[in-house]
């Protein structure tokens, strides 16, 4: 097999989880896209190890090895992240991420929870 | 001196790479390549519609149809055991959890409009750019690499496991560290609030500033 396929493949799923990101609102899809993103970095290790280990005679399988310590890192960041999405739920009733601007620099009088937001914070 | 041997040594390579590929060419794909193709191109039509549908449920749905195909990819590239990794963590646990979640979260049933936000053709523009970048870079480096599929499977379970366990023992026990953590975490982060200060109040007030979760708690449920 031509090492261009899967190359190709993981750019094209990398790309799209890419579009994923700056492009969803919802923290839910946010975080789908990242695992798109982090599947396609796997189809690269995977692809390249199994090169390396014909033409190179590698042993030490490390790109099978690296693509099972990201499954388990992003198993761990899926629980932490959707952890964190139910926490803000709780909080402020929605996982928008556009309406999460509490921190953004200048935000103007349009959203109106966000100044009441910043008081109960301020003297809470 | 050095770089024209250097650069001898490349054309070498280069060239030997160039004879062992060129009995392989693009217009003679092998049955191997043909499947990869296909499923690519299911996998990667699945990954666009997660990304672009507005039903929320669907786009979880639809990216198990993306991951499994991942998986038939391993498999077609000879490593099995990934290939159930896949199976089981992704397919298995990563999508039920992006589920439970759009629930815990009353995500809407049916058509939300509001799911892309307004910069979504920037968006467009920096992923087809990057896109095109990424693949024009990528096919002219490895045009004439050539994978050798025959032979052992060069990810069976013993070999993954062999190699695991004799070379990568070290960050493999870091890494169930590092799971532990998570699991800590996630518990922690979920906890009502409720049971913070029952369980934590008596304890856990002392380092923190007083009150000053319960106390946003207490304001968020009066708003």
């Amino acid at each position: 097999m031509h090492l261009a396929y899967p190359a190709v493949l993981a750019a094209l799923l990398f790309c799209t989880g890419l579009y994923g990101v700056l492009a969803r609102r919802n923290a839910i899809l946010v975080l789908m896209s990242v695992e798109l993103m982090l599947n396609a970095v796997n189809l690269n290790l995977v692809a390249f190890d199994v090169w390396l280990s014909r033409a190179a005679r590698d042993t030490l399988h490390s790109g099978q090895a690296l693509t099972l310590f990201t499954i388990a890192i992003a198993a761990a960041e899926i629980g932490i992240g959707l952890a964190i999405v139910l926490a803000v739920y709780r909080n402020r009733g929605t996982s928008d991420i556009d309406k999460l601007r509490d921190t953004a620099e200048g935000h103007g009088p349009d959203d109106p929870d966000a100044p009441a937001a910043e008081k109960a914070e301020a003297t809470a | 001196m050095t770089f024209a041997a250097a650069t001898a040594a490349s054309m070498a390579a280069r060239a030997a790479t160039t004879v062992a590929a060129g009995q392989h060419g693009f217009l003679s794909p092998t049955g191997v390549e043909i499947a990869f193709l296909l499923v690519g191109l299911l996998t990667f039509g699945a990954a666009v519609v997660t990304v672009t549908t507005k039903q929320l449920v669907h786009a979880a749905l639809w990216l198990v149809v993306a991951l499994g195909g991942l998986a038939v990819e391993y498999l077609l590239l000879t490593a099995e055991f990934i290939a159930w990794v896949q199976v089981l963590i992704y397919v298995g646990s990563v999508v039920v959890l992006l589920l439970f979640g759009l629930m815990l979260t009353k995500a809407p049933i049916g058509r939300s409009p509001d799911a892309d936000s307004g910069n979504r053709w920037a968006a467009l523009t920096v992923a087809v750019a990057s896109a095109g970048a990424l693949v024009w870079v990528v096919v002219d480096a490895f045009r004439t690499t050539w994978v050798d599929l025959g032979g052992a499977p060069a990810g069976s379970t013993e070999v993954t496991g062999a190699s695991l366990f004799q070379n990568w023992v070290l960050p493999f026990e870091a890494l169930s560290v590092l799971l532990l953590a998570a699991l800590v975490g996630a518990i922690v982060l979920s906890r009502k609030a409720k049971a913070d200060t029952a369980a934590g109040g008596t304890k856990a007030t002392a380092p923190r500033v007083p009150g000053s979760r319960d106390g946003e708690q207490d304001k968020e449920g009066v708003r």
